[in-house]
């Protein structure tokens, strides 16, 4: 399937996250991938032609990555 | 206090009515920070019962349902029963008419520069700006233009304090105090700071500026650059050289194109144009 460049903005996103998972303690790894997971298929039915929407999702999701990449941040329910 | 007002109007009844008004008019009159003084005050009591109503048109957006558009919203009100600045209003809708219209507010006087919104194509502190009264025109409120909107009129202005800390806005210098006490002034020098210390970074001018609109990740705006030249011209500051150097690029500084519209919209009257001109001026010579 060709994707167009938002979805690839997306799926970068994703991967970013799954990444920066790898580098919480193992204890509490499982909860910040499904938080991560929860996170995008809360959106999933969004429209991929609704510009708008994603890229505010996108902007929010970068937003709360950078503050639960923290190492400061050990856990997450 | 627009909701403490109409509920003790209320309580009071009409006899007493202009009596109140009267009173509670009096110290809104005498509001140092508000530039514009006409006759409103007067024509506001004199009118009397009869409802001057006026429609405001708000810009809504809710981040929690992000596939539905920004809309325009409307709310009436009686101006009669509501203070004379737009921020009075905005807080009576939101006591009264809509709890979830979110805005930012705080002094109500013009000192934080939390209010900053587009009220009617003009950027402007909403406490500091009168509701027009002669005309009964609807009141547009946007938010701040070619900002990210976090929430109604709520603009992000990460980048906007990102870009302010880029400048390292605190005095920077080696050498101690000659008394070991503190940093002395000329008088001369401390007057150069005048018309720069003043700013509250609202963020009015920047979001205002054609360039700013177009190259916000690099071109620090016209807010940051009056910060920057106050910096520049303080007289105890020590690392004037390194300043200058960190804004000697195509981007930082000489995307400014003199269009002005900084000077024009800054609601505490500061003169951002003339600041960035100053600076420009130390870099050539």
């Amino acid at each position: 399937m060709r994707l167009s460049g938002l979805q690839k903005e997306v799926l970068s996103l994703y991967r970013q996250c799954v990444r920066e998972c790898r580098k919480k303690p193992e204890a509490s790894r499982k909860h910040f991938q499904v938080f991560a997971r929860n996170e995008f298929e809360k959106n999933m039915g969004i429209d991929k032609r609704d510009f708008g929407a994603v890229e505010f999702l996108l902007r929010k999701g970068r937003r709360q990555l950078e503050i639960y990449s923290s190492p400061g941040v050990k856990d997450i329910k | 206090m627009a909701a403490l007002r109409s509920s003790a109007s209320l309580l009071l009844g009409a006899a007493s009515r202009p009596v109140l008004r009267a009173a509670v008019a009096s110290p809104a009159a005498m509001r140092g920070m508000a530039q514009v003084v006409d006759g409103q005050q007067q024509s506001q009591t004199a009118s009397g019962d009869k409802a001057n109503l006026k429609t405001f048109q708000i810009y809504r957006w809710n981040p929690d349902t992000p596939t539905e558009k920004p809309k325009m919203q409307s709310y009436t009100l009686d101006l009669n029963k509501t203070g004379p600045m737009v921020l009075d209003a905005l807080i009576r809708i939101k006591n009264e008419l809509d709890p979830t219209l979110t805005f930012r507010r705080s002094c109500r006087e013009g000192i934080c520069g939390s209010c900053a919104m587009n009220i009617n194509g003009t950027n402007t502190l909403a406490c500091l700006c009168r509701i027009p009264a002669e005309d009964n025109a609807e009141l547009k409120v946007y938010p701040l233009p070619h900002t990210y909107v976090v929430k109604d009129l709520v603009p992000d202005l990460t980048q906007f304090y990102k870009q302010y800390k880029s400048i390292k806005p605190y005095l920077q210098r080696d050498t101690p105090a000659e008394d070991g006490k503190e940093y002395r002034q000329s008088k001369a020098d401390r007057k150069k700071l005048d018309g720069l210390y003043e700013c509250i970074l609202c963020a009015c001018c920047s979001t205002s500026c054609p360039s700013y609109w177009w190259n916000s990740e690099e071109y620090l705006g016209p807010a940051i650059l009056l910060q920057s030249y106050r910096w520049l011209v303080d007289s105890r500051d020590e690392k004037t050289e390194q300043r200058k150097d960190a804004l000697n690029n195509s981007m930082s500084l000489y995307r400014c194109h003199t269009i002005l519209n900084c000077t024009r919209t800054c609601p505490k009257g500061l003169n951002p144009g003339l600041a960035i001109a100053q600076i420009k001026k130390e870099m050539a010579f």
